[in-house]
């Protein structure tokens, strides 16, 4: 299977910083691929590059097999980003959220009218569609920001530790939808602090000091590393972590 | 288990003053650290000066100049010749009709004019005295200053010429009128208004987006929960910003005295006395706007929106008062800027002493007492 | 002797009445590590901001250290340590500037109360001529941890100290808040993470403003009601969607390696085993556990909205 995401080498530098040396590693179309790391390991800036945010200082990437050098505005277009931070205009309501987003991926009015209505259905969100998004509890805005990501059928979306502080329950209904996305065949790119969603992933990559330290499904990384959880193999390859700061 | 045998020590309200410096000094960090602003705080005030002293006072060539001449006489014919062959003039025509002039003036085509009236060789020779006019676009302050005194000087040097050994006997009254903006705000109207302006916005806006950047940092919450004062912060942070203003009221005046040479006629005393008041009044404002502001973008919006422009309008360096509307002149009232303005311009230019400026005096201080108590009245020791 | 004492204490917010806080009791004891725990919205920094007299109460009272929230906030502010869930500190003031700062402000000094951040400042003491806004995510925790301690105070308050910190930091930092508590130092904190209620003496499980449940986590554990059964086969998305449809199930969640699920009350494994592996799914592992926190949370979410 062609991957959908080819990162060779992959490394940036800020001044004598190395934020992420030399990754490689690759995605498969409607992979669940976990992206782990302590604070400061370089996911982010990893992510970054990958999105076509940021241009790496050396190697190579491709995504959806567009160059991450040459073609990040064709590689804008094939994927989908949330983060927890910002991901719809709290002042406008869901469905102006929705349509804006359609528009900005350039779908036509009447395919923006008839997905509205399908997602909002799906969410059973019917009721709230003319509600502003910021008036909505934390966990149907993330359920919503997450639906907006994938609302022009991206091939790979991106996921920024979208579950911080949602509810259990929610927090499944969230994985529940990461779920349907990948089945489509969507390639799910997701950082996270929970280390149980880790489990959920089809296979997980641990960075430590800009490097990728570990990378496998779960179950492997589990018996490799001797542990009997997700956060077990996480904790003996970060507590490695030398860097102390950002 | 040490921390159970904690000596119960009493917790003594603590020396107030002692901690006020200590905030104070990390106010100065704050102030000191952030070196992109530091350098907008002092090089605006630079920037100002030079714009509204040098840019704006274009250098004078070939100005076009129209000449209605009634006399058409051997010392008018002289003086005309001598203005052609000034770098600074150009004759844009000589004629007798005074309507040609003002529809010159009309459409911009001339900067300024002389009229010499009948008989005016003939008044200077016989009776040793002589009038002409000159007039000059206003619209341009410093332009216009600089032509009428080019031109008269002209005159002058033609009289000087022409008296040889009669010196003071002969006599030029030339009597100078300005169109359209017959009051000429030149520079050294600028000038008190930059001053208006500059230590208003230090005071006002980075006093509010200072206060602001604590709540919205959570540090603000941090600080209420601890014995210190409230409004202890408060004060502190006007501190520095008091410092900064001061620095930049001292660069603006030697930049004013030594660069464009305007002179210091009054009390230099009084001067600062009466700019820390209007600096204090800046600082109160910048306090009432942090209350009500929820993020520094909101508080440097209201600065700007609430102070700067009402200071630009309404302080009368840029528009004369008299020729706006009453209502705005009422408004102008309430603008702390006009007071200062009038203050500022007649210690330094007119050299005048309190007596003089005691009503501005008064209301600017009315002003900041009333300010410095409706915002701390507002200020909250909770956070709602 | 309570450290804390919450009386039916409510927050209402806004022309919009928006109920944050919903009458709440709880006593924390003195010397305990008390865990407020629930997902964000569920008015755990209201309590927070009430307790330490940042915000008043909209009815129902509080008292910290036997002083009164609203009538005695200045003897309040003096006593007790607050970390407020955003990052606290001065982000251009060095690490060392950030403490000394605070101590002052307290009217103490870092030497005099060194012994107590001591374990904690080593940690940051390479850095400490480092900007406050150049550390990373675990250390900026640490040092406000440091700067809410400096002044010994009576009951520490700590609002969502973990939020968006790594598992590792996480750990650290609970190992620390463990030790401060041998000290005897009453521990207030909140979290949104359902797996460090277990480090906390009595934790309060909270949701839209309501009290789930307020006890030890073993009891909190042992009033669970139900059987819990956790499953585990080859394809888990593909379980996942068979539990659910199974008429043996009544509820099924996903719970890191496993899922978690409740048989029907005339469920039987047997049968749901057969079912699954007529649906394809192998190496199918069904076995009965004891729940943890986030499964009572759940479970009492569940009931709420009942």
């Amino acid at each position: 299977m062609e991957a959908v995401i080819k990162a060779e080498k992959l490394s940036k530098r800020f001044g004598d910083f190395i934020a992420t040396n030399a990754v490689s590693f690759e995605v498969y179309p409607g992979e669940i691929f976990g992206f782990l790391g302590a604070n400061g390991a370089g996911k982010t800036t990893a992510m970054r590059m990958l999105c076509g945010l940021s241009r790496p200082s050396s190697g190579s990437a491709s995504i959806a097999g567009f160059d991450v050098y040459t073609q990040t505005e064709q590689i804008k277009k094939h994927i989908g980003y949330m983060s927890q931070k910002f991901s719809l205009y709290e002042d406008l309501t869901v469905v102006e959220n929705i349509r804006l987003f359609g528009g900005i991926y350039g779908l036509s009015k009447e395919d923006v009218r008839v997905k509205t209505q399908g997602l909002l259905e799906h969410l059973k969100m019917e009721d709230q569609k003319n509600k502003l998004v910021g008036a909505l509890p934390l966990g149907w805005k993330q359920k919503l920001a997450f639906s907006v990501a994938v609302f022009h059928k991206p091939r790979i979306v991106f996921l920024d530790e979208p579950t911080g502080g949602v509810d259990p329950i929610t927090r499944r209904q969230f994985w529940d939808l990461i779920y349907e996305a990948s089945q489509q065949g969507i390639t799910v790119f997701v950082t996270t602090h929970y280390m149980d969603e880790a489990e959920y992933c089809n296979r997980v990559s641990i960075m430590v000091d800009g490097v990728i330290e570990a990378l496998d499904t779960p179950a492997k990384l589990k018996s490799q590393y001797d542990a009997v959880s997700m956060e077990d193999v996480f904790f003996k390859l970060a507590r490695k972590a030398k860097r102390g700061a950002d | 288990m040490y921390f159970l045998n904690w000596p119960e020590k009493q917790r003594e309200v603590p020396t107030e003053m002692k901690q006020f410096l200590i905030f104070v000094r990390k106010e100065f960090k704050h102030v000191f650290r952030d070196k992109k602003t530091l350098l907008m705080l002092f090089g605006l005030p630079v920037v100002q000066i030079v714009l509204f002293g040098f840019a704006l006072t274009n250098e004078i060539k070939n100005s076009k100049v129209l000449i209605v001449d009634y006399s058409k006489d051997q010392a008018t014919c002289s003086i005309i010749a001598k203005i052609e062959a000034s770098t600074y003039f150009e004759i844009y025509s000589v004629t007798q009709d005074p309507l040609e002039m003002e529809k010159a003036f009309k459409k911009g085509k001339i900067k300024s004019g002389i009229i010499f009236p009948l008989n005016f060789s003939y008044d200077l020779h016989h009776s040793g005295k002589a009038q002409l006019s000159i007039i000059a676009d206003g619209s341009d302050p410093n332009t216009a200053t600089s032509l009428t005194n080019y031109l008269n000087s002209i005159v002058q040097d033609y009289i000087h010429q022409v008296s040889g050994s009669r010196t003071g006997l002969l006599f030029v009254k030339a009597e100078t009128r300005m169109i359209y903006n017959p009051e000429l705000k030149g520079a050294y109207n600028y000038v008190p208004g930059v001053m208006a302006l500059v230590l208003l916005l230090v005071s006002v806006m980075m006093t509010s987006i200072s206060i602001v950047r604590e709540k919205e940092m959570g540090t603000m919450e941090v600080l209420l929960v601890s014995p210190f004062k409230p409004l202890l912060v408060i004060l502190s942070k006007a501190i520095p910003y008091l410092l900064v203003s001061m620095v930049n009221l001292a660069i603006i005046l030697l930049l004013s005295v030594f660069a464009l040479g305007l002179p210091f006629a009054g009390s230099i005393g009084l001067f600062v006395l009466v700019s820390v008041l209007y600096i204090i009044t800046g600082l109160s404002l910048g306090l009432l706007i942090s209350s009500a502001a929820a993020s520094q973008q909101a508080a440097m919006l209201m600065s700007v929106m609430g102070m700067l422009l009402p200071t630009m309008l309404f302080a009368g360096f840029m528009f004369p008062i008299e020729n706006m509307p009453m209502p705005l002149q009422l408004f102008s009232n309430v603008v702390p800027a006009k007071w200062y303005y009038i203050i500022v311009k007649s210690i330094m230019i007119k050299g005048l002493g309190l007596s003089a400026i005691f009503k501005e005096v008064l209301i600017l201080t009315g002003m900041t007492v009333f300010l410095l108590a409706v915002s701390l009245k507002k200020f909250k020791t909770r956070l709602e | 002797m309570h450290a804390v004492i919450i009386d039916t204490l409510s927050k209402v917010y806004g022309k919009d009445k928006i109920v944050a806080v919903d009458r709440v009791s709880l006593e924390v004891k003195k010397g305990e590590l008390f865990g407020l725990i629930g997902p964000d919205g569920a008015g755990k920094t209201s309590i927070f901001r009430i307790l330490t007299t940042l915000l008043l109460p909209s009815s129902g009272s509080a008292r910290v250290d036997g002083y009164d929230v609203v009538k005695d906030y200045k003897s309040i502010r003096s006593r007790v340590g607050y970390m407020p869930g955003r990052f606290s500190l001065y982000q251009d003031l060095s690490v060392e500037e950030n403490l000394t700062f605070f101590a002052n402000l307290f009217n103490t000094s870092l030497k005099e109360n060194y012994k107590l951040i001591e374990a904690i400042y080593v940690q940051l003491e390479p850095f400490k001529n480092r900007k406050a806004g150049k550390l990373s995510g675990g250390m900026k925790q640490k040092l406000a941890l440091c700067c809410a301690l400096i002044h010994q105070p009576s009951v520490l308050f700590l609002d969502e100290p973990t939020t968006g910190v790594d598992a590792v930091s996480r750990k650290e930092f609970w190992d620390m808040l463990k030790r401060l508590k041998e000290e005897g130092i009453t521990i207030m904190v909140s979290t949104p993470y359902m797996d460090e209620a277990k480090r906390c003496d009595r934790i309060a499980l909270i949701q839209s403003g309501k009290l789930l449940s307020v006890d030890t986590p073993a009891q909190v554990t042992a009033a669970y009601s139900k059987k819990l059964f956790s499953a585990k086969a080859d394809n888990m998305i593909r379980l996942l969607y068979a539990l659910r449809a199974s008429a043996h199930v009544s509820s099924c969640y996903a719970f890191g390696e496993t899922h978690h699920f409740h048989f029907q009350e005339q469920g039987s494994s047997i049968d749901l085993l057969n079912e699954l592996k007529q649906a394809g799914l192998e190496q199918i592992e069904i076995e009965n556990i004891t729940p943890g926190i986030e499964d009572c949370f759940i479970d009492l979410m569940l009931e709420k909205t009942k």
